[in-house]
């Protein structure tokens, strides 16, 4: 049942949240603490498990992929909802800092990448566009 | 007409679907049209998201761009941090947890890294703006590390509200920027493997940022960026009102 997917996907989520409301209040800091990060691991984790292994097959997987394409759909929206009148008008000094950390930030992505392995560079992808995403 | 609009308004988030839909469907025809295919539809897509963010924002005054228009305000809700962390989580379901384990070092080092360096920049602009105050230098930086650091770290220090208020922007400035930017430099920058992009959720840490970033790049790669994205903002709520604080005004002093 589809359901069963869906009600996987919000227990997932909830959990992680709550682990991450804790993980702030330990730490001492007034933010969700990695919520979305450790509901991504839980979910990973029960997919792997044998014993739940009818929530993430059949018509219980659709339940959770049917989300999973949604989420371009939702950030298209997300980007509808953003404060952009607010950013510009912050004038000169929040633009500089902001352009200044993502550029600066895009720079050392190659080299904090090679921390570890050399990358293993996955098939392009990008030639192949599809639509359906 | 009114009958139109009562239907319309009673109905928001169903009218946001639509609404999305269409503009999926029309970025994805200028995108074959115009550009081959070459520019990514979802990257037009966010792009016209936020020019009606933009002009939703200047008509109301509001802060959730065109969803502050009552007729979009369903926008908001399929937008919004709930429905958005619920596909977020979902995007992981198939992921190699492999590949996440390999990635494991590189991706907390930058989500460290990341934190401390996007405050270095921001804090620079501020000092190179004639800022002295280090409350405010501290919180300006912070805003440069995700503008829910920034507002989080001018109410531990006391900043001001003008000095929150750019502290917001500018992380607007750069969360909008990492949107719409990422597939441009994605090449160059080797972005197109887990763990490059395990990394550059943790350098960016805006997760708005980061997870439409990578949508327009490559739709694979979001669960990775996207894990490690949503520490950021903790570690960086943590980080910079304490630590990063104290040795701005150690340096000031």
């Amino acid at each position: 049942m589809i359901i069963y997917g869906v009600a996987l996907l919000s227990a997932c989520l909830v959990a992680g949240l709550f682990i991450g409301e804790i993980l702030g209040k330990l730490i001492g800091v007034q933010a969700n603490v990695g919520g979305v990060g450790i509901a991504m691991l839980l979910l990973i984790l029960v997919h792997n498990l044998p014993r739940f292994r009818s929530l993430t097959t059949g018509a219980s997987a659709n339940g959770i992929t049917f989300w999973s394409a949604m989420y371009i759909p939702i950030v298209v929206a997300m980007a509808a909802r953003q404060n952009v009148a607010g950013a510009l008008d912050g004038g000169v000094l929040a633009l500089l800092a902001g352009v200044g950390a993502v550029v600066v930030s895009f720079a050392l992505i190659p080299l904090i990448s090679r921390i570890g392995h050399a990358p293993a560079v996955i098939e392009s992808e990008g030639e192949k566009a599809d639509d359906d995403e | 007409m009114s009958e139109l609009i009562t239907v319309l308004t009673a109905n928001q988030l169903i009218v946001a679907f639509a609404v999305v839909g269409i503009i999926v469907w029309f970025s994805y025809w200028l995108s074959n049209t115009f550009t081959g295919g070459r520019i990514h539809g979802s990257a037009v897509a966010i792009v016209i998201g936020l020019i009606l963010a933009w002009v939703g924002g200047t008509r109301t005054g509001g802060s959730k761009g065109i969803a502050d228009i009552e007729l979009f305000a369903g926008i908001g809700v399929m937008g919004g941090a709930m429905l958005r962390d619920f596909a977020i989580v979902a995007t992981a379901f198939g992921v190699d947890w492999h590949e996440i384990k390999r990635a494991g070092v590189a991706g907390s080092v930058s989500i460290i890294a990341g934190v401390i360096v996007s405050f270095i920049v921001g804090a620079a602009v501020a000092y190179f703006f004639g800022y002295r105050d280090p409350v405010a230098i501290t919180t300006i930086g912070a805003g440069a590390v995700t503008y829910i650091v920034g507002p989080v770290t001018g109410a531990a220090l006391g900043a001001s509200s003008d000095i929150v208020a750019l502290s917001v922007a500018a992380g607007l400035a750069k969360s909008i920027l990492v949107m719409t930017s990422t597939p441009a430099v994605a090449g160059l920058i080797g972005l197109n493997n887990p763990q490059s992009a395990m990394v550059f959720g943790g350098l960016m840490g805006t997760t708005s940022g980061v997870t439409a970033g990578l949508a327009a790049t490559d739709p694979k790669l979001v669960p990775y960026g996207a894990m490690t994205a949503t520490f950021y903002t903790g570690v960086g709520c943590l980080l910079v009102p304490s630590v990063l604080f104290l040795v701005i005004r150690a340096m000031l002093l």
